[in-house]
């Protein structure tokens, strides 16, 4: 009888000091990249806020810009600002809202048009803001519609530019309604429109001001879009009138950036903090309404 | 008792069925609703139209071949040239810098996010990539400009930069587009099914491989996609290139001067008052045509991967 052949060294090994090795370096050199950014961020909210925090005061919330730069506020910018936020709210929240309800409600995905529909709010979330300038520039402050450089083309440029954030986000929060309660609605002889008036749409409510919520934040940061369409670098005034010049606070920002003398860059910090004061806000808003106000199915 | 076996039977009446004639508020509602959503239909027509009718007339004037392969951009001189490279060489060069530092750092983050972090972990880092994508780009220029160049560039690094430089804004445009990449490549990474993992590790990868030559490949057309749109909003951004790397045209490849993008000669060229119709006010759509271009099909190839992993996986 001959010997027993060799037993080979088995097929799974534990790992050798060489792989734990590797592998711990991988790992921590995945990590580095996650603080890398960490790091840049933190040096980026400390050196924006080490420049900003000692200019601001009430005076420099209340006082308009000036060419002297001691006395240099954002009084304009921040009401121009609020202006354009609430004008654009109001513009976004019914056109954004419907066409949800219209895609997710009533359309027959396979009809060619309602899939034109949906890859177009696709694609529109993704053109460059600067895009949806030219755009406002061409119909909305000249051509067709005319209005000039007003505050109202501002917001109805900026409303364009973050209208596919409410309808993706309003689709969602339609479609996480589960089919039973519309079915229920429907079984006990209610129409199309009582079931989402009725049932649907009060469900989606959180969802739909979460998304509301969230353009905003997108639309408030944007400067790239007012600069094409308009907004003044320079008034002294604050908005009286849906067809009034206007400023906003990212122009007022990039103005004083733009400025030689050191004290306006100081003061272009101290206003990008109020900016992201009323980011920070309006996201915690957003968080707030989800938490609270979220239904479990 | 015999009555518990007898079905009582009633002509059900009409209004627990429902109406059987359809209201007319019904018709009107869903025709306002289609009002609605055709005003998204009526954005993206309106932006075509413009760009197109106004490079038409332009393209008119000035001629396709001088526009496209011209070298030397210079609209409103009294001798004006048209050549477009200079700004499309600009944005790629700033978008290039972006990417190199936006691909593997957001890889990086994902792969870590995805595979390696426990739940605590994940609930503390994830938001910081949520807080770097909610930052307006206007703050990544006041920070390029006003920290960036004097203090990393020019004191910590000893590089001889001018002020206002491609390196800079591309560095910190980086940043800014790593949450893009990192968010979708974490998707692309969970879609993965745990069954491909646990099949390697029975036998006998160790989580490098696995992470490396498992779920890496089998992500790769999320994380393609990932990086594409990355491209794209690197292509389109404005105020971090208008802020740091100046508005001065110039083709060149070396970062530490300043350039010229499509996106800045349009922010810069607005915000004079030129006249509908002049050839200054055409310049803007011709570029702004360019840059859709360029974005869409960048989008369009993006969408196309995200569909080829989505239909493999879910």
């Amino acid at each position: 009888m001959s010997a027993p052949p060799q037993v080979q060294a088995p097929a799974i090994q534990p790992a050798s000091s060489g792989d734990r090795v590797r592998g711990t370096f991988f790992r921590l050199a995945l990590l580095s990249t996650l603080i890398i950014s960490c790091i840049l961020l933190g040096v980026l909210v400390y050196d924006v806020a080490r420049d900003g925090l000692p200019k601001l005061s009430w005076e420099f919330l209340t006082s308009p810009p000036s060419a002297l730069p001691t006395r240099a506020g954002i009084e304009p910018a921040l009401m121009g600002t609020i202006w354009l936020m609430v004008i654009c709210a109001v513009f976004i929240v019914p056109v954004g809202v419907a066409t949800a309800i219209y895609l997710e409600e009533y359309a027959d995905s396979s009809r060619w048009w309602n899939r034109l529909i949906e890859v177009n709010v696709q694609n529109l979330a993704a053109v460059p803001s600067i895009v949806y300038g030219i755009l406002g520039l061409a119909f909305i402050v000249r051509g067709p519609l005319d209005l000039g450089r007003v505050v109202l083309a501002g917001a109805l440029t900026l409303g364009l530019l973050v209208l596919p954030v409410v309808i993706i986000v309003g689709r969602e929060a339609i479609r996480a309604v589960p089919p039973s309660i519309r079915e229920g609605s429907l079984a006990l002889g209610a129409t199309q429109w009582q079931t989402i008036r009725k049932q649907v749409l009060p469900a989606a409510v959180p969802g739909i001001a979460t998304g509301v919520i969230l353009a905003l934040s997108r639309a408030i940061g944007e400067t790239a879009p007012l600069i094409v369409v308009g907004a003044a670098t320079f008034v002294a005034f604050n908005p009286d009138g849906l067809d009034s010049a206007f400023t906003a606070l990212p122009i007022q920002i990039f103005n004083w950036i733009s400025q030689p003398q050191t004290e306006f860059k100081l003061k272009a910090a101290a206003a990008i903090l109020v900016l992201l004061a009323l980011l920070l806000i309006m996201n915690s808003a957003a968080i707030y309404l989800r938490n609270r106000f979220e239904k479990k199915w | 008792m015999s009555t518990t076996t007898q079905t009582v039977t009633r002509a059900p009446s009409a209004s627990a069925l429902g109406a059987s004639r359809r209201r007319i508020g019904e018709d009107f509602i869903k025709a306002l609703l289609i009002v609605a959503a055709l005003i998204s239909v009526l954005t993206t027509t309106g932006i075509v139209l413009s760009l197109l009718n106004e490079t038409v007339r332009f393209l008119g004037e000035v001629g396709l071949t001088d526009f496209v392969f011209g070298t030397e951009w210079a609209p409103l001189f009294a001798d004006p040239s048209f050549g477009v490279l200079p700004l499309v060489t600009g944005t790629l060069l700033a978008t290039a810098i972006a990417m190199l530092v936006a691909v593997p750092l957001g890889l990086g983050a994902a792969v870590y996010l995805a595979e390696y972090a426990t739940p605590r972990v994940r609930m503390t880092l994830k938001p910081i990539l949520e807080l770097l994508a909610g930052i307006p780009t206007i703050v990544f220029g006041y920070f390029a400009l006003t920290f960036f160049t004097p203090n990393v560039l020019r004191d910590l690094l000893s590089l001889d930069v001018q002020i206002f430089n491609a390196l800079s804004a591309g560095i910190i445009m980086g940043f800014m587009i790593i949450p893009t990449i990192a968010s979708l490549s974490e998707d692309a990474m969970s879609a993965v099914p745990m069954s491909l993992r646990e099949g390697a590790y029975g036998l006998g990868a160790t989580k490098l491989q696995v992470s490396t030559r498992i779920v890496f490949p089998a992500a790769l057309s999320g994380i393609v996609a990932a990086i594409v749109l990355g491209i794209s909003r690197a292509i389109g951004e404005t105020m971090i290139v208008l802020v740091a790397a100046g508005q001065v045209p110039n083709l060149t490849a070396d970062p530490r001067q300043s350039v010229e993008t499509m996106t800045t000669f349009i922010a810069a060229s607005a915000k004079g008052d030129l006249s509908t119709g002049s050839i200054g006010y055409r310049t803007i759509f011709a570029v702004g045509m360019t840059l859709f271009l360029m974005t869409l099909l960048m989008n369009a190839i993006s969408i196309r991967f995200v569909r080829r992993y989505r239909q493999v996986y879910e």
